[in-house]
């Protein structure tokens, strides 16, 4: 049986994310990541480069490769940690309801 | 998105040859064009940056572009065959469809697109066999059965037409049987048009379009196609297939194309008496199994007649068959190296990327006696990696891909363009639109990956780079070096084999040599064994076989049998590369581990970071002693532009009993890897629980070193990585002096051992 996510024994995991989004992760938060990259739905978030190693924005890829990528032109980054930790916070609001506050660094 | 794209017509030149470059402008009718060598395609600011030093030739200056698109889908063509639509007649062949949903797709036509007119054998309406006939005047007409057909079933189709009395029967009968399914599909009935004759082609697979392309398309496998005078059975397809017709039906024959017969052609011979042959068109896939199949035998050189199938495939490509845009006459004295053709179209933007770098190799002159003094080292630039992973769209095409990197999928205007593009064809990592694996990959299109400044959703984090821009790193510390060296490609290997290796001493590879056609393979084992030094500088290299066609350039084959890393699997009883007979999928398998060649093989990948090494005790043992002049370090690599480290994306270590030499040094070891670097599935048998390097003591790569008996020796980096960390700190770092050290000696002709 696939895991499901609890918030009670999973947030701490929120924390170790943070600090690293991308790199080596403690078993738990990797079980926590493998579960939040999967959509069933057949779409997928992807991070659209608009000017290499300067800028990114988030991109939605439908399931039908026929339809196009819906983009978010609206919010630019400039960190891909910074993206990984919108996706990361928007997945897990989706998962368990809650909401992350707490931006990327202090 | 990109404004412009374009492909060389060769991904080797030797000096005084031409090469055609193929552009598309998307926007715009002019380019400007200027020969460039490429030194380093790494944009990335951690590193040097971009180097692209300007060639002056006589190109240089403004060329006149135009849209250009591609005509993707496979068919089989073949003229000389009469109007069938005069007198009564049938079609007959088995099919396994493979999209019937998809939408109207044509079996069997002879059709004029200009009128449209003529006959139309198709299935449509989610997978219903059907007739279409048009009577040139505006008119067309379809019939259909009366159930669909199922996905991947054979079925023995019979279509039968009388023009006089426009009676048509349809037969869709299933060779497998369920209960509850209703599959067998039939009709009787009428067609009120009268069909006028049609002088066009006969064609299999697709059909003419009103445009000049080839459309409606099928997907999927056919098999046994014929056409007879009269109106026929299952029975006559049956004694037709048996050789047991009587002279009737025999004398009936209008053309019978037997896919069995010259598999390794992409001819489609007609064994009836007026040799019909038509062509394969865009490569679909042969040495398929037929309807016939037992299983008894699962090599097709050896039972042809069970592999009469030919897979068509909707989004199958060879040739682009773009116009070529500008041409290049390699100047005599030009260097042998890394160059491309920079073409550009205007101002980029953050929408839009407005030039293209369209890369080849120089390689030295083909005739040894021009060839004057040559450098003692040549590089081996890994161009049939390149092209198996040409368009590699995983990111796009599975789902599955963001866990295994550990990160989100970054796409370029490259990718994007990929993406709204899937006519480019995909890699041989890709699946067609059917879910059968891509086995045949050709130059002869777009390859969008293959490009400086192209950045990976799979290079690592970093600079994000992935097979041929990753090398670029290598050329740019060869260039920062000094190394006088000369290039050649696979391709040139191939055809060349051991004689085109024999005059140089240090062959130095890409970060990635992963697929090596057996002449490949047996050329540069020739030259290890009389004497040659082999610097390999990656990972994952000699793993799996790929052959070349005997008359088609520019395409290479792979079958994904039974073992290793596959983001697709063979069918069982197509494991036989179709271009040649051999027994396909991984050296290891064949019996030729990477191990046998390098020293060291494959052992575990992992996307997320890439970590360093750490000394090991052969590496005081006093045969390395030069490899470690002047690097005391106990950590290597621990730096890099792939990934961090010199130690990721796919390791190889040494493994004993697979066939490598047992006097191989394991000079340090890396470490420190994730959970998500983990072991390849040639290394169990039993699926363990501790797959992730940070728990299972085999995922690691190893920094090795051996002699061999003639006086020459191996170093491995066994990592991809291990390049991306030549520049670090001014090019000055123990990864970079390692490398030198070993270079350095291997230039020396005193004999090891």
């Amino acid at each position: 049986m696939v895991y499901k996510i609890d918030p009670e024994i999973d947030r701490h995991y929120i924390e170790e994310f943070r600090q690293k989004p991308i790199g080596a992760h403690s078993p738990g938060l990797q079980r926590l990541l493998n579960l939040m990259r999967h959509d069933p739905s057949g779409r997928q978030v992807v991070l659209i480069c608009r000017r290499p190693f300067e800028e990114w924005v988030l991109g939605m890829m439908p399931a039908d490769r026929r339809e196009p990528i819906a983009v978010e032109e609206n919010l630019v980054f400039t960190d891909i940690e910074e993206a990984e930790w919108e996706v990361f916070r928007r997945r897990w609001r989706l998962l368990t309801g809650e909401s992350i506050n707490r931006p990327l660094r202090d | 998105m990109l404004k412009i794209v374009g492909y060389p017509d060769r991904y080797s030149v030797a000096p005084g040859e031409d090469i055609a470059f193929k552009i598309s402008l998307e926007e715009g009718e002019q380019f400007e064009a200027r020969l460039v060598r490429v030194v380093n395609g790494d944009c990335n600011p951690a590193g040097p940056g971009l180097k692209f030093p300007h060639v002056p030739t006589k190109i240089d200056g403004t060329h006149a572009g135009k849209p250009q698109r591609i005509d993707a889908g496979s068919y089989m063509i073949a003229d000389g065959v009469p109007a069938i639509s005069a007198h009564p007649f049938t079609f007959l062949a088995f099919v396994w469809p493979t999209l019937p949903t998809r939408g109207e797709q044509v079996i069997a036509a002879k059709w004029d697109a200009a009128t449209n007119a003529g006959i139309s054998v198709g299935i449509g309406d989610e997978g219903r066999l059907s007739l279409t006939v048009g009577d040139g005047a505006g008119g067309t007409e379809t019939v259909r059965v009366d159930h669909p057909m199922l996905e991947r079933q054979w079925y023995q189709l019979a279509v039968t037409f009388d023009p006089a009395s426009g009676a048509v029967t349809l037969d869709q009968r299933p060779l497998a049987a369920y209960a509850v399914i209703r599959d067998h599909g039939q009709f009787r009935g009428r067609v009120r048009l009268s069909v006028p004759a049609v002088k066009s082609p006969f064609y299999l697979a697709g059909r003419p379009e009103a445009d000049g392309t080839v459309g409606h398309h099928f997907d999927g496998k056919i098999d046994g196609p014929m056409l007879l005078t009269g109106l026929r059975s299952h029975a006559d397809h049956d004694a037709l297939l048996a050789g047991v017709a009587p002279r009737d039906l025999r004398t009936a024959v209008i053309a019978h194309w037997d896919f069995s017969r010259e598999i390794e052609s992409v001819r489609a011979i007609d064994v009836g008496p007026f040799g019909r042959h038509g062509r394969l068109m865009q490569m679909p896939a042969r040495g398929m199994k037929g309807h016939n199949w037992t299983g008894e035998e699962h090599a097709w050189p050896r039972k042809p007649e069970h592999y009469g199938a030919v897979h068509f495939h909707h989004d199958d490509i060879y040739d682009a068959q773009w116009e070529t845009s500008v041409t290049l006459t390699i100047p005599e004295d030009l260097k042998s190296g890394a160059y491309a053709l920079h073409a550009r179209a205007g101002d980029s933007d953050e929408t839009a990327t407005r030039e293209t770098y369209i890369p080849f190799f120089v390689r030295p002159p083909r005739d040894k006696a021009k060839r004057g003094k040559r450098p003692s080292v040549v590089v081996l630039a890994p161009t049939m990696s390149y092209l198996s992973y040409c368009n590699h769209a995983e990111h796009i095409t599975a789902r599955g891909a963001e866990r295994q990197m550990g990160r989100l999928l970054t796409f370029g205007h490259a990718d994007l363009y990929m993406y709204d593009h899937p006519e480019l064809g995909g890699s041989q990592y890709d699946t067609h639109a059917d879910g059968s694996g891509v086995c045949y990959s050709s130059r002869l299109r777009p390859n969008l990956n293959f490009s400086p400044r192209y950045h990976s959703w799979l290079g690592g984090p970093g600079s994000a780079l992935y097979q041929y821009n990753a090398d670029t790193h290598l050329f740019d510390w060869l260039d920062h070096k000094g190394v006088d060296y000369d290039l050649i490609t696979d391709e040139d290997l191939h055809e060349e084999g051991y004689d085109l290796l024999a005059d140089y001493r240090v062959v130095i590879t890409g970060t990635h040599p992963e697929y090596h056609s057996t002449a490949m393979w047996d050329g540069m084992k020739a030259w290890i064994d009389r004497g040659g030094r082999l610097m390999y500088m990656g990972g994952n290299g000699w793993y799996w076989r790929i052959g070349f066609h005997k008359t088609e350039p520019g395409v290479i084959e792979v079958r994904r049998a039974e073992d290793g890393i596959r983001t697709w699997a063979a069918e069982p009883g197509e494991y036989y590369q179709s271009f040649n007979g051999e027994f396909g999928g991984l050296w290891r398998r064949i019996g030729r581990a990477p191990n046998v060649m390098a020293g060291v093989g494959f052992i575990a990948q992992g996307f997320d970071i890439s970590t360093y090494y750490r000394r090991a005790p052969d590496a005081d043992n006093p045969r390395a002693a030069f490899i470690f002049k002047d690097v005391p370090d106990e950590i290597i690599g621990d730096f890099g532009l792939v990934g961090g480290g010199a130690a990721g994306i796919e390791l190889d270590c040494i493994t004993p009993n697979l066939g490598g030499p047992p006097n191989m040094l394991r000079l340090a070891s890396s470490d420190g890897h994730s959970g998500m670097m983990m072991l390849v599935n040639e290394e169990f048998g039993v699926v363990p629980p501790n797959l992730g390097g940070d728990q299972n003591e085999r995922v690691h790569a190893d920094l090795a070193f051996g002699e061999t008996p003639s006086g020459g020796a191996i170093f491995a980096t066994s990592s991809i990585a291990w390049c991306g960390s030549l520049l670090h700190n001014d090019y000055d770092n123990n990864v970079s002096r390692i490398t030198w050290n070993v270079l350095e000696r291997f230039l020396d002709e005193t004999p090891f051992a």
